[in-house]
């Protein structure tokens, strides 16, 4: 697979993933950046991850389908309520996996 | 009278470079011995990381190996990109046939929030050279900024220890995510609920986020926004639209809340 569209598409993923890590380090050292915009940004990482997971774990089928209840949404509430109580991320991981694997083995997926 | 100003003024002249002396021998003058030490000392307060990177890390493997990435092009992602969640994004992304530029956009907005942790954490590194900071900037992580401030705070935690965290999980990360690569040839798909790996991962990624009402708020109107967006528009356009809207009315509602109570930030 490794081909010159991958390893541009690697490099490019690199360049966005570094120069938000580099950016202020090497310029903001001094500098505060707008009040305004630190909260903005305080709420981002909250959004994108539930953007992500709410999306995962309702919405399925190509073309795309609200359902609400499917394994994955189940075995959400446990892995939540787990990660909620422990703040283990580690554990949050295993957890939900051997409760999905579970519960495939038990439903046939 | 002219004169004792002059002299306090040579007084706190004299002060400031004694301190920047202070700085300046903080990140160079370090000796052999001293950077062994110095190294342990970020080996320890690493290992947590890497103790958790090394499931996350084969789970990544494998799903990649599944998804028809070799060894070398996951060794390729984690040494180039390193960065968790964006890579398993991207392996979900292109396998679903995504457009590479909505895979790099959702890189960039997933990565976006270490902005504010490198600017955090800049504020404790203002004696090092322009050289340190880049190579530091490339290990900086939700992780790895998440131990380095709680060191940092307690005074005393030099740069080189943060260096020695960052690499520390850096390398975890590699050889993980590589050791996975290799193992997903023999495990069967589906099994061990690997598939289930990154849901649970974000999940309690999202759990650390919610700290406090706003973000709960956040939290609900992006989903909310995500789902019907995805259902609307074609493609994975959708997480950076419907989080970029959650961000804003989340602020705007804190904004609100703030001025309804009388305060002016």
């Amino acid at each position: 697979m490794l081909e010159a569209e991958y390893i541009l598409l690697i490099v490019a993923m690199g360049l966005v993933t570094y120069i938000p890590r580099w950016f202020p380090l090497f310029f903001l050292s001094q500098r505060r950046l707008p009040q305004w915009f630190i909260e903005w940004l305080d709420l981002i990482p909250v959004a994108i991850l539930s953007s992500l997971i709410f999306s995962d774990l309702f919405v399925t089928g190509d073309p795309r389908q609200l359902e609400v209840l499917q394994l994955k949404s189940v075995v959400s509430v446990p892995t939540f309520l787990f990660a909620l109580k422990t703040r283990s991320l580690g554990g949050t991981v295993m957890v939900g996996m051997v409760l999905f694997w579970m519960s495939t083995s038990f439903f046939g997926g | 009278m002219k004169a004792r100003i002059l002299s306090e003024r040579q007084q706190a002249l004299d002060s400031t470079i004694e301190r920047e002396f202070d700085r300046a021998e903080t990140c160079q003058g370090v000796e052999r011995a001293q950077l062994r030490d110095l190294i342990k000392g970020g080996m320890r307060a690493a290992w947590p990381i890497c103790i958790g990177y090394i499931p996350l890390g084969l789970a990544f493997g494998i799903l990649a190996q599944k998804a028809g990435f070799d060894v070398l092009d996951i060794a390729l992602m984690s040494v180039v990109v390193f960065a968790g969640s964006s890579q398993f994004i991207a392996v979900a992304m292109l396998s679903a046939g995504a457009a590479p530029v909505s895979i790099i956009l959702t890189t960039f907005m997933v990565n976006l929030r270490h902005v504010l942790m490198s600017s955090a954490l800049a504020v404790y590194l203002h004696s090092v050279s322009r050289w340190f900071l880049s190579i530091f900037a490339y290990g900086v992580t939700d992780e790895s900024f998440a131990v380095n401030m709680v060191k940092f705070r307690e005074v005393g935690w030099h740069p080189y220890q943060a260096l020695t965290v960052n690499h520390a999980a850096n390398l975890t990360w590699i050889a993980s995510t590589v050791l996975g690569g290799y193992g997903g040839q023999f495990i069967a798909a589906g099994s061990f609920g690997i598939d289930y790996a990154l849901s649970a991962m974000f999940l309690c990624l999202l759990v650390f986020q919610l700290r406090g009402r706003i973000y709960v708020l956040t939290a609900i109107v992006s989903g909310a926004l995500a789902i019907a967006l995805s259902l609307l528009l074609p493609g994975n356009s959708f997480v950076v639209i419907a989080s970029v809207l959650g961000a804003t009315a989340g602020f705007a509602l804190k904004r609100y809340a703030q001025r309804d109570r009388g305060f002016y930030a």
